[in-house]
C-alpha cells in the first residue's frame, strides 16, 4: 500500500516552505545587479558590484573573509561531527553509566548558553591561558559550539536504528569496528548528513562568538559583513551573497554527479 | 537492553573527545560567567573581585526609579523572559507544523535524490543571516513586493502592516531556524519502516491515525531534537525581534548583548542574566533527559 | 623633534634586512580607504594590520577581556576616549613627538575628553540629530518635537537610534534639561517625556537609520549627518536637521593604546593621519568631517558643501555627549530599561 507514503498538504507544504526559502534569495540575487549604491530602490542594471568585489578596494579583506568562513565551517563542522558520532554511539549504545545526565547536559551546553556570554567569557578564558586571538581560537571555539548541532540529529537517528543488525553482524563474527563500519555507519548516514549540514551552517552564520575571539587581521564573511553595516548595506554584499550562494549550488552539483558515478560503478 | 552490539566497555574512550572539548571551551568559560554573576560590577564594564548578590537581586527586587522606595518584585526583566519564551515557543511550533511535513516529503523521496533536497533546504543558509532577515524585510515592507501583490490582486486595498509587528518576528525567526527542525526529523523518519504503516492500515486506521499513533512515536527522538535546536536559539536571537520587530522591546538576547555590549556595560548583570536562563532551558533539558530515560527502560 | 626623525632614519638605515616594523589598528570596518594604508606603507615600509569592531563598548568589552596590549592605536568615539583614559588604558605622547600636531583645528586642540590632547587626535566628527522627508511632511521641523512630540502626519512612522546615550541626550535637550542631572523632577519628566513619545515611534535601530529612511519604511528618524548625507544621495527627499534646542557632536579619536607593541610606528601613523591630504582622504571616504586645518582643498565638492556637514550660521552649537559618574548613570540606564522593557 504505497499510499500510506503520502499524506494530502504535505507537498504544498514542502513547495511553501521552499518558495518561502528562496524568496528572500531573489531580492538579494536582483540587487546584486542594483546600480545604484542602495539595497531598497532600483538603479538599473549593472555588473559594477561584482567588478567591486573582485577589484574594489575590500576585494581582499572580502575574498580572505570568504576563504577564512569556508575553511572553519568545513573544518569546524567535521571535527564537531567525528565528536558527535562518537559521542551519540556511546550515549546511545552505551547503556545506564554513571553521569549519562551529566554528559548530555554538557553537550547540549554550547546551545543552552547565550551566545554573547560564550563569546566574553571564552574571550577571558583564551586570555587567561596566554592563547592569542586568530585562526586557531576562532577554530576551537567553533568547534565546540557545533557539536550540539551536528550531535542532536545523529542521536535523533540513532535512536530509531534497532540494534538486532549489529548483533546478526557479531553473531556472524564481525568484528566491533566491522559491524560498525559496515552495518550501523551506513545505517546513521541520515543523520550524520544532517548533523554535518547544520553544523556547517551554523558556523558559516556565527557572527558574535566570532567577533569577540578573532584577531588582529583576521575576519569571516559574517564579521566582514556586520562590520559594513555600520556605513549601511550597499550592493556588494548582495554580490558576495550571490556568489557563495552560486559556490554552494557548486558544491552540491559537485557532490551529487560524485555520488552518482559512484552509485553506478559499485 | 543487553549489550550484544558491544559499546558498553567503550563509553569513556567515545566519550573522552566531547568531555575535553566542550569541558575545556564551554564549561571552564561558563563556570568564569557563573563567578562573574556574584561579583561586583565595573562601572563601564569588567568586574571587581568582590561578592556581591546584586545582579540578581536587580533581576528579582526593585526600588522605584530611585532606589528608595519599598523593595517589590521586579516584572520588567520576567516580562521580557516570558516575552521571548512565548515568541520562541511559539516560532517552534510554526516551524514544527511546516518542518514535519516536509521532512517527511523528503524522506519519502528516492533515496538518491534525498541529499538533493537536503541541500536544497541548507543553501539559502550560505547567505548571511543579516542579509536573509534584511531582504525578508523588503519583502515584507509596506511598499514591498507581497504587498503590491496582495492590493493588484484586490485582496487588500492598503498595505498590510508587517513590519515592526509580532508577526514579522515570528516570521523572522521561523525563516532564521527552519533547517535546524526540517533535518533532524528528516534523520527519523527516513528511518521509519513503512510496513507498520501498512499493518495499522489492515487493521483499518486511517492515515492521520496511524501517523498519530505509530510514526509520531517512533520518530518524536528527531522532533524533540528538532524542538530543541530551534527553540533554544530562538530564545537569544536578536537580529530578527531587531530588524522585523523595530526592537522596541528588549528580549532575553539583547538585554544579555547590552550588558556587555551596550552603554551600560553591566558584566555581574549580564551574567545572572544568561545564568538565569540556562538554569531554565536546564531544567526542560533534565526533564527531558528522563523521559528519554524511562522511555527507553520501558 | 629632529632627533627623534633622525633616531628613525638611523634605524631604518641600520637594519635595512628586517621589515620596517609593524603596525596593529583597531578600527571601525570600512572606515579608512584602503589606498591611504598603502601609501602609508609605501612611504614607510611598515606593514599594517587591521582588525575591526563594531561599536565602541564592544571594542572596551574586548579590550577589558585581555586584548589590550595587541594593538596600537585604536578609534573610539569621544565619551569613550574619556572612559579608557579613566581606566588607564590610553597611553600619552608629546607634542614634540607629533610634528603635524599643529595642523589639528583651534577648536580639537583641547578637549573636555582629552585635555591637552596628550592621548588622542581627531580622526572625523560629525552630528547627530534628526531627518525627516519632506516628501511626507512639508510643516515646521525645526524643534525636536518633530522626534518627540510628532505632528499627526509623522505618527508612527519615525525611527530613532537604538543607542542609549543619543536618545536620552537628544531628550533632554528638547526639555532643557542638563546631561548627568541627578535631579529628580528633572529626571522624571525625561521619563515620562519617552515612554509618551514612544507610542509614535515605529523602531529603534542605528545601523538601519539610513536604510529605513531610502525604503519609506520611516518617514523621519534620528540619525547622523554623513548617514543623512547618504540617504539624500539614494534618492531620499530628507532634510537634515539642526534643531534650535541643539545637537549631539560626536567625534571619533585615534587613540594611542597603553602597552602598544609598535608605540614609535603607532606615533608615525597618527602624524600621517595629521597630515591635510591624507586627513582629507578619509573624510572624502567617510563623508564626515576631519579635525585638521587645511584640508578644503583636498576634498570632493559633493562633501565640502553638503548641507548635512555645514550647519547654517545661526544653528544652536551642539554638545558631546558627558560621562556621568557610576550613581547618576544608573538612573539613566534605568530610564532606557524602562523605555525598552
Amino acid at each position: 500500500m504505497k499510499g500510506l507514503r503520502h499524506y494530502p498538504g504535505f507537498l504544498p507544504m514542502t513547495i511553501g516552505c521552499l518558495v518561502l526559502l528562496y524568496a528572500p534569495l531573489i531580492v538579494v540575487m536582483v540587487y546584486s545587479f542594483n546600480g545604484s549604491n542602495s539595497i531598497t530602490t532600483w538603479g538599473g542594471f549593472s555588473l559594477h558590484w561584482y567588478v567591486d568585489v573582485f577589484t574594489g578596494l575590500e576585494a581582499a579583506r572580502f575574498g580572505a573573509a570568504a576563504r577564512n568562513s569556508l575553511s572553519i565551517a568545513f573544518l569546524a563542522a567535521s571535527g564537531a561531527t567525528l565528536i558527535a558520532v562518537a559521542a551519540a554511539v556511546a550515549m546511545v549504545r552505551g547503556g545506564q553509566f554513571r553521569g549519562k545526565q551529566a554528559t548530555f547536559a554538557l553537550i547540549n551546553l554550547p546551545l543552552m548558553v547565550p551566545e554573547i556570554v560564550i563569546a566574553v567569557s571564552t574571550l577571558i578564558f583564551f586570555s587567561a591561558i596566554g592563547l592569542s586571538t586568530g585562526y586557531l581560537t576562532i577554530l576551537l571555539a567553533h568547534l565546540t559550539f557545533c557539536i550540539p548541532f551536528a550531535y542532536l540529529p545523529i542521536a535523533a537517528r540513532l535512536q530509531g536504528i534497532e540494534d538486532t543488525y549489529e548483533q546478526a553482524a557479531r553473531d556472524l563474527y564481525a568484528t566491533r569496528w566491522q559491524a560498525f563500519r559496515l552495518i550501523l555507519l551506513p545505517l546513521m548516514m541520515p543523520g550524520i548528513m544532517s548533523g554535518y549540514l547544520l553544523a556547517f551552517i551554523i558556523s558559516l552564520d556565527d557572527f558574535i562568538i566570532t567577533n569577540f575571539v578573532k584577531g588582529a587581521g583576521m575576519e569571516t564573511l559574517p564579521t566582514a559583513i556586520f562590520g559594513s553595516v555600520k556605513q549601511g548595506i550597499k550592493p556588494n554584499i548582495m554580490a558576495i551573497s550571490t556568489l557563495m550562494l552560486l559556490t554552494s549550488v557548486l558544491f552540491v552539483t559537485l557532490a551529487y554527479l560524485i555520488n552518482r558515478k559512484g552509485q553506478k560503478t559499485p | 537492553m543487553a549489550d550484544r552490539s558491544g559499546y558498553r566497555g567503550l563509553t569513556a574512550p567515545l566519550l573522552l573527545p566531547t568531555w575535553v572539548v566542550i569541558g575545556l571551551f564551554m564549561l571552564v568559560p561558563v563556570a568564569v560567567m557563573a563567578i562573574y554573576s556574584v561579583l561586583t560590577k565595573e562601572f563601564r564594564g569588567g568586574v571587581i573581585w568582590d561578592f556581591s548578590l546584586a545582579a540578581y537581586d536587580q533581576f528579582f527586587v526593585t526600588r522605584g526609579l530611585f532606589g528608595d522606595e519599598a523593595p517589590q518584585i521586579e516584572w520588567t526583566y520576567i516580562s521580557i523572559f516570558w516575552r521571548s519564551i512565548w515568541q520562541a515557543a511559539l516560532a517552534t511550533l510554526l516551524c514544527l507544523i511546516v518542518g514535519f511535513p516536509t521532512a517527511w516529503f523528503i524522506a519519502t523521496r528516492p533515496a538518491q535524490s534525498r541529499g538533493v533536497w537536503l541541500f536544497l533546504i541548507t543553501i539559502p543558509y550560505w547567505v548571511n543571516l543579516l542579509i536573509r532577515t534584511v531582504s525578508l524585510k523588503f519583502l515584507i515592507r509596506d511598499t514591498g513586493p507581497l504587498n503590491e501583490a496582495l492590493m493588484g490582486i484586490g485582496l487588500t486595498s492598503g498595505p498590510l502592516p508587517l513590519v515592526n509587528t509580532n508577526l514579522a518576528v515570528q516570521l523572522g525567526l521561523f525563516y532564521s531556524y527552519l533547517p535546524f527542525m526540517v533535518l533532524p526529523i528528516y534523520a527519523a523518519v527516513e528511518r521509519y519502516n513503512f510496513a507498520y504503516s501498512e499493518a495499522a492500515a489492515d487493521l483499518y486506521a486511517g492515515r492521520w491515525t496511524i501517523l498519530r499513533e505509530i510514526v509520531l512515536p517512533i520518530v518524536r527522538p528527531g522532533i524533540i531534537a528538532g524542538c530543541l535546536l530551534v527553540f533554544v536559539p530562538s530564545l537569544g536571537a536578536f537580529l530578527a525581534p531587531d530588524l522585523l520587530g523595530g526592537a522596541k522591546t528588549f528580549m532575553i538576547g539583547s538585554l544579555i548583548e547590552e550588558q556587555f555590549k551596550g552603554a551600560q556595560g553591566n558584566w555581574p548583570f549580564g551574567a545572572a542574566v544568561a545564568m538565569i536562563l540556562m538554569s531554565l532551558v536546564l531544567i526542560v533539558l533534565i526533564a527531558y533527559a528522563r523521559a528519554a530515560t524511562k522511555a527507553e527502560a520501558r | 623633534m629632529k632627533t627623534i626623525l633622525i633616531t628613525a632614519a638611523a634605524i631604518l638605515c641600520a637594519a635595512p634586512a628586517f621589515a620596517e616594523g609593524e603596525l596593529k589598528i583597531y578600527h571601525w570596518f570600512e572606515y579608512i580607504p584602503q589606498e591611504l594604508v598603502d601609501k602609508f606603507t609605501a612611504e614607510t615600509g611598515i606593514t599594517v594590520t587591521i582588525d575591526t569592531y563594531d561599536s565602541n563598548e564592544s571594542m572596551l568589552a574586548s579590550l577589558k577581556a585581555g586584548k589590550l596590549g595587541e594593538y596600537d592605536v585604536a578609534v573610539p568615539a569621544d565619551f569613550m576616549v574619556g572612559i579608557m583614559k579613566a581606566d588607564g588604558m590610553l597611553d600619552t605622547f608629546t607634542q614634540d613627538e607629533m610634528p603635524n600636531f599643529a595642523n589639528i583645528a583651534p577648536q580639537w586642540r583641547d578637549v573636555p575628553f582629552d585635555p591637552g590632547r596628550t592621548s588622542s587626535i581627531p580622526y572625523q566628527w560629525g552630528t547627530t540629530s534628526f531627518s525627516v522627508n519632506r516628501d511626507v511632511y512639508q510643516g515646521d521641523i525645526s524643534s525636536l518635537a518633530t522626534i518627540f512630540n510628532p505632528p499627526p502626519e509623522l505618527q508612527g512612522k519615525i525611527n530613532v537610534l537604538d543607542s542609549q546615550n543619543e536618545v536620552l541626550i537628544l531628550g533632554s535637550l528638547y526639555l532643557g534639561i542638563p546631561q548627568c542631572t541627578s535631579d529628580r523632577e528633572q529626571l522624571k519628566a525625561l521619563n515620562d517625556m519617552l515612554l509618551n513619545a514612544k507610542q509614535y515611534w515605529a523602531s529603534f535601530g542605528s545601523d538601519t537609520a539610513k536604510d529605513v529612511l531610502v525604503s519609506g519604511d520611516a518617514a523621519a528618524g534620528m540619525i547622523y549627518n554623513g548617514f543623512s548625507a547618504k540617504a539624500r544621495a539614494e534618492g531620499a527627499n530628507v532634510e537634515y536637521v539642526y534643531p534650535t534646542e541643539g545637537h549631539v557632536v560626536w567625534m571619533d579619536n585615534m587613540v594611542l593604546l597603553a602597552d602598544a607593541p609598535n608605540r614609535e610606528n603607532a606615533l608615525l601613523f597618527m602624524n600621517f593621519l595629521l597630515d591635510p591630504e591624507n586627513a582629507a582622504a578619509v573624510t572624502n571616504y567617510a563623508a564626515y568631517t576631519s579635525g585638521v586645518t587645511g584640508v578644503e582643498p583636498f576634498l570632493d565638492e559633493a562633501i565640502r558643501t553638503s548641507p548635512e556637514n555645514n550647519p547654517p550660521a545661526d544653528a544652536t552649537p551642539g554638545v558631546f555627549a558627558q560621562a556621568c559618574d557610576q550613581e547618576t548613570q544608573q538612573l539613566y540606564d534605568a530610564i532606557w530599561t524602562n523605555l525598552k522593557k
